[in-house]
């Protein structure tokens, strides 16, 4: 009697517990869903204040806002081209430099360093992020630009700049100032937020299945191209983005060195300008309602440039994935 | 348990938001003003000596003059600081009161090897053709014509210009526009324009344009007067509308500020560029400051007047050592009277 | 062991190497560069009244950026305790929950165009919706604008993390028993500490450094604040005011506050490493 009472009340327990942890899960779960949609809500928060407010532009100038190279305040006449194929051009040569340098530190860490090495190491790539973004601006300016300039620009204008069809990319004044400057301070930048990620995603590959490719005398690069990299992949891309993000978005460091000006030339070695760099310039003294348009107007198209990127980016990431499982 | 103390604290802040938001009306220790980069020094060396003396603080911070007109539009702030003055059409539009605080002179900066600051001169017409690129050599005959006893080398021109939206940019594409039809033609003026000459150099802020100037020979570019003291930079003097050479000195400014005509200049709307006089600096112009004209709160704007007219008389000799041109006492005495007219009559009672 | 295709993919293996470590090493030399350079110009000015004294207006000699780096240090900690519990209840919603489901999906692609937000828009927006309002620019109005900035590289990176943990453990837990809650705390975030750390500690070094968006928020302030609802002072916003003015005193005090705001960020990063492997053991 008494035995079976006691059993009883126990799984009486169980019972509430149970149904207290079922609570608990289900409280959570809507948690993290709000917080998700929380995420939705703040993007489509700003992009309804930026299309209202950007809409005198579009209304103004149609289709042809995205193709215009024109920039002038005075007439009240603004176009996007130059500021777009800018913010493509820089964040593109950074993003060349910075994933295959990344890769390499995120090798080195996470194979090669000794084990005392690593974590100050890891520390000292991660504080280049920490660097404020004025800092490299004022670094690039002062310092960088003209050490480029006086040291780097003419000799690859005197060797790349002969070749025949990318010479043109090579060639002008050597001032240090423009898309490619501006691309090597934002690649400089960029480098910690993607090899971080790389790092610890690195590290969490199970050590039985780089130990066994091991064993089958894979030598280390191998076990990287091979094994790792392919586990990982998800969280590399991850990495990429974060970086991407940062270099198209990316205004002070990039506003003090690309040159700013309004033009299109062929040359990287000429000044030109980013979306974000033409915003931080112009928009706080704004005054009229096109011009202050315009530049909000700008900032959604940077959107909608990431957008694209990022949509691309998923797709080859999808590509990659499949060619994957037919190898398998 | 977590989820009790997590509330509470939430409540205890937003009951301390509450009450922060009450005290912050209540008492009138610190005002907030917002705009103008070309007015962040003085605005800040004035604060900071009337602090001590007062214990009113005024915190003034440089966002740019569109940012500043935006803010006390939104009356997000006391007041707003702008280089570019309103027309009168949009001070009566906004409820706004703008009157001018102090003046200063833009300067034609250079970087032409065997050239000391001041030895070259330019005229207005020579250095619009130079900015809109249609001179392009250091040697060219306009300018060996201006300076016969000096050794110009044969030398591209670069122009350097602000990059940024900028009040310097503003008073010296107005004096650009003034003395030559071509430029008012095809550039006009503003805070920002459409620079035409190729191979133009944008940097950010006057120390970016001063960098750029100093490190690219033979370039050209324009600053404020402190940038071109303090940094010890190579200039040009200029043949002001009287046909006088001048230099760049806060004497020369005054004389500009002196023979403009304030009185009949509705809003304060006056450009300072190109005045008569013989030793009238040519590119000279004014920086401003926005009111509410019926504030919500009175105090406020009654303490920002306060601090302003402590600025006029005795904060003479701080806008002197900043390359400031404080305002004639002559014109204080319209601006008050101002205040008085156009500000509604709670705020003196 | 000397056949010709071995020794070839020995001489890859060793060239790719190679090439790792002299990546590692230009990274490192950049580095070097600019520290030596804040080290050179800002060391001169390292003194008590940087930490101790306000903002100098124009010409008045002396002065520091104790305001500015209270007000940082109030603006960046609230931006980071909003956008930290956020940012990882999203991800977890998309690691644990979402997985491969279409919204969270769509939240992933989301979160990933707001990683390159230019922050000055962020900061316009934040004008929009808290300071206009509000009718005054304060604090908050900063550390919300500065939260929307760090929320999405804490999901990016927390969500990479959390999926990284191999399924085996959760459902180990699960056949036990525990409660889903109980194993994404105690199991997923316990062994994705050290990533989840890096995630914020990039996000605070983000966010520590932003000037723009706190141009239309906090707005600045010439004084010592410690009242959220004022405008305040950040250190970026100051390091850019002074690094472009006349005045010798300003540049001086730019060049120390990068210097003491660089060594902050990398005392930071070094205790919260330690943390995060202390806990793991």
């Amino acid at each position: 009697m008494s035995a079976n009472s006691l059993f009883a009340s126990a799984a009486a327990l169980r019972a509430r517990r149970l149904a207290q942890g079922r609570r608990m899960d289900r409280l959570f779960r809507l948690a993290t869903v709000l917080f998700a949609w929380g995420v939705l809500l703040v993007l489509g928060a700003i992009i309804v204040v930026l299309l209202v407010q950007a809409w005198p532009a579009f209304s103004r100038f149609g289709f042809g806002f995205f193709t215009s190279t024109a920039w002038n305040p005075v007439t009240e006449n603004y176009g996007a081209a130059s500021s777009i194929l800018g913010t493509l051009v820089t964040a593109f040569i950074a993003i060349a430099l910075a994933v295959p340098i990344s890769f390499g530190i995120a090798l080195f860490l996470t194979e090669l360093s000794p084990r005392w090495l690593r974590r100050p190491i890891g520390i000292a790539v991660e504080l280049l992020a920490g660097i404020p973004s004025i800092i490299y601006g004022i670094w690039g300016l002062f310092i960088f630009a003209p050490w480029f300039a006086d040291n780097v620009q003419w000799r690859i204008s005197d060797t790349l700049g002969n070749l025949p069809a990318i010479g043109p990319l090579f060639q002008g004044p050597p001032i240090g100032l423009g898309w490619l400057v501006a691309g090597l301070v934002l690649t400089i930048m960029i480098i910690p937020f993607i090899a971080a990620v790389m790092r610890d995603v690195f590290d969490v590959v199970p050590t039985t299945l780089k130990e066994s490719a091991y064993a089958m005398g894979s030598t280390r690069w191998e076990v990287m191209r091979h094994i790792v990299l392919p586990y990982t992949s998800v969280g590399v891309i991850g990495g990429i983005m974060l970086g991407l993000g940062r270099a198209l978005g990316e205004t002070m460091a990039v506003t003090f060195v690309v040159g700013n000006a309004h033009d299109i030339h062929a040359s990287l070695f000429m000044p030109g300008n980013t979306i974000a760099s033409t915003i931080a310039n112009e928009f706080t003294e704004a005054t009229t309602v096109p011009h202050r348009s315009a530049l909000i107007a700008l900032g959604l198209i940077l959107f909608i440039i990431t957008f694209v990127v990022l949509a691309l980016a998923k797709f080859l990431l999808l590509q990659v994935e499949r060619g994957q499982g037919q190898k398998a | 348990m977590h989820f009790s103390r997590l509330t509470k604290f939430a409540t205890g802040a937003s009951l301390a938001f509450m009450l922060g938001s009450v005290a912050h009306a209540a008492s009138v220790k610190q005002i907030t003003g917002a705009g103008s980069s070309f007015a962040y020094p003085l605005y800040s060396a004035w604060a900071d000596q009337y602090a001590k003396q007062t214990g009113v603080q005024l915190n003034y911070q440089s966002i740019g003059s569109g940012g500043g007109i935006r803010a006390i539009k939104s009356r997000t702030v006391d007041f707003g600081a702008t280089d570019a003055p309103l027309k009168e059409k949009d001070l009566k539009k906004h409820s706004l009161v703008q009157f001018p605080t102090a003046m200063g002179g833009v300067i034609p900066t250079i970087n032409v090897p065997g050239v000391k600051p001041g030895q070259m001169v330019l005229s207005g017409p020579v250095l619009a053709d130079i900015f809109m690129g249609k001179i392009t050599q250091w040697n060219a005959p306009a300018i060996k014509q201006l300076n016969p006893g000096l050794n110009l080398p044969n030398m591209r021109i670069t122009v350097v210009h602000r990059s940024d939206g900028s009040g310097t940019t503003f008073i010296f594409t107005n004096y650009l526009a003034k003395v030559s039809p071509a430029w008012k033609k095809e550039v006009g003026f503003g805070k920002a324009v459409n620079w035409p000459s190729s191979g133009n150099v944008g940097g950010k802020g006057n120390e970016g344009v001063a960098a750029y100037v100093n490190r690219i020979r033979g370039s050209i570019g324009y600053n404020e007067y402190a940038y071109v003291t303090q940094n010890h930079m190579n200039y040009a003097d200029m043949i002001n509308r009287a046909g006088q050479r001048v230099a760049p000195t806060a004497a020369n400014f005054a004389s500009a500020a002196a023979n403009a005509d304030w009185k009949h200049a509705p809003g304060y709307y006056l450009m300072l560029t190109d005045q008569p006089g013989a030793k009238s600096w040519p590119i000279t112009g004014a920086t401003f400051l926005l009111v509410p004209a019926k504030p919500a709160q009175p105090e406020r704007t009654k303490a920002v007047l306060k601090f302003f007219d402590w600025g006029y008389t005795q904060g003479r000799s701080i806008a002197e050592k900043l390359d400031y041109i404080p305002m004639p006492e002559s014109v204080v005495k319209m601006i008050e009277a101002t205040w008085h007219q156009d500000i509604h009559p709670t705020i003196w009672k | 062991m000397s056949n010709p295709k071995y020794l070839r993919r020995r001489v890859i293996n060793l060239f790719n190497m190679a090439v790792a470590i002299a990546l590692t090493g230009l990274a490192l030399f950049f580095l070097g560069w600019i520290l030596y350079v804040l080290v050179v110009r800002g060391i001169g000015y390292i003194n008590p009244a940087l930490f101790l004294q306000s903002t100098p207006g124009a010409g008045i000699p002396g002065g520091g950026l104790g305001n500015a780096f209270v007000g940082s240090l109030i603006m960046s900690g609230l931006g980071i305790a909003l956008a930290t519990p956020i940012g990882i209840l999203a991800a977890t919603y998309l690691a644990e929950f979402g997985q491969r489901s279409r919204i969270a999906t769509v939240v992933r692609f989301i979160n990933d165009v707001l990683l390159s937000a230019p922050s000055i828009v962020i900061g316009v927006f934040v004008y929009g919706v808290v300071v206009e309002p509000s009718g005054h620019f304060s604090a908050w109005a900063g550390a919300i604008a500065l939260a929307i900035i760090a929320l999405p590289v804490t999901v990016r990176t927390t969500d990479t993390m959390l999926q990284l943990i191999p399924d085996q453990m959760r459902e180990a837990a699960i056949a036990l028993g525990t409660p889903r809650w109980k194993v994404t705390v105690w199991i997923v975030y316990r062994s994705s500490l050290a990533g989840i750390v890096t995630g914020v500690l990039l996000a605070f070094a983000r966010i520590v450094g932003e000037a723009a968006p706190l141009l239309f928020t906090s707005l600045g302030n010439q004084f010592f604040t410690g009242d959220p609802n004022q405008p305040m002072a950040a250190v970026p916003q100051v390091l850019f005011n002074f690094a472009m003015g006349p005045y010798e005193n300003w540049h001086q005090i730019a060049w120390a506050g990068a210097l003491v705001s660089t060594l902050f960020v990398l005392v930071l990063m070094i205790v919260a490493r330690l943390l995060s492997a202390s806990s793991k053991r």
